[in-house]
């Protein structure tokens, strides 16, 4: 299989970000951007030497939108929830998963876009054994999260960073 | 640049969006007194940090870019900013939460 172009993550989000806060893309802004990025990127080497070359962007694209979907859906599963037709306390619960994900940015997106999620929080991970705990405001149907998180959120994750 | 100048194609939407992030935000925080349990309370505020504060910034973006007479899309830094630290404290929280109920 041929293998993708990596994008070196960091530098390229500093370029963009100081782009975003000039508000311009003059060539001078787009030169002083790179050299901004390129340069808090080589300092920051030193502090953390594991840089994230993530592959297959186009994944991204389809993952963004997948939790851009799950975050509505569950802000309203919540909302439900709390303003509850019954006034029933939801059934609250830890849920075990095993990984197959191994990447530590991988690991660290998986993190941010399930407690960003309404209604699941990233509870802990054992790295011996790449269990992920998560606790789940509404826990019902284990089966389904379970599928969730592994072919939603994990596969993806996998092609990207490994 | 006065309220009147926001022309009703950005105006009616945004002003949509503004009650939308708002009803979110209050649901979410009501839920900090309607859930009985720390583990389920934990899961409200999110509410409003996420959709509700997406709304938020959509509208920002309509009436700045209407206002402009250009794409301006400055919030999408805040919704970065935003994802990428409000996960933290809640994790901070929750590993908290459970070492403490450990002991």
């Amino acid at each position: 299989m041929k293998r993708r172009p990596r994008v070196p993550l960091l530098p390229v989000v500093l370029a963009m970000v100081w782009l975003l806060f000039n508000d311009s893309l003059s060539a001078g802004h787009i030169l002083l951007g790179v050299v901004f990025a390129l340069l808090v990127s080589a300092t920051v080497r030193r502090l953390r030497p594991l840089p994230a070359w993530p592959r297959r962007l186009h994944v991204a694209v389809g993952l963004i939108w997948h939790v851009f979907v799950d975050i509505v859906r569950s802000n309203i599963g919540v909302g439900r929830v709390i303003l509850g037709t019954t006034r029933r306390q939801p059934s609250i619960g830890f849920l075990r998963i095993p990984l197959d994900l191994r990447d530590p940015h991988g690991l660290a997106m998986l993190a941010i876009i399930i407690t960003g999620t309404p209604g699941t929080v990233w509870a802990g991970h054992d790295a011996a054994s790449n269990v992920l705990t998560l606790h789940i405001l509404d826990l019902k149907d284990e089966e389904t999260w379970i599928r969730t998180i592994k072919n939603s959120y994990e596969r993806p994750l996998m092609e990207i960073f490994e | 640049m006065t309220a009147a100048d926001v022309p009703l194609w950005a105006a009616l939407p945004a002003a949509l969006l503004l009650v939308c992030g708002g009803l979110l935000t209050v649901v979410g925080s009501l839920g900090l007194l309607r859930l009985d349990s720390f583990y389920a309370r934990i899961h409200a505020p999110t509410m409003g940090g996420t959709l509700g504060a997406g709304c938020v910034l959509l509208a920002s973006m309509l009436v700045s870019t209407a206002l402009a007479q250009r794409p301006v899309v400055h919030e999408l830094l805040i919704t970065l900013f935003i994802l990428i630290t409000a996960p933290v404290t809640t994790m901070l929280l929750m590993r908290a939460a459970i070492l403490r109920s450990q002991e």
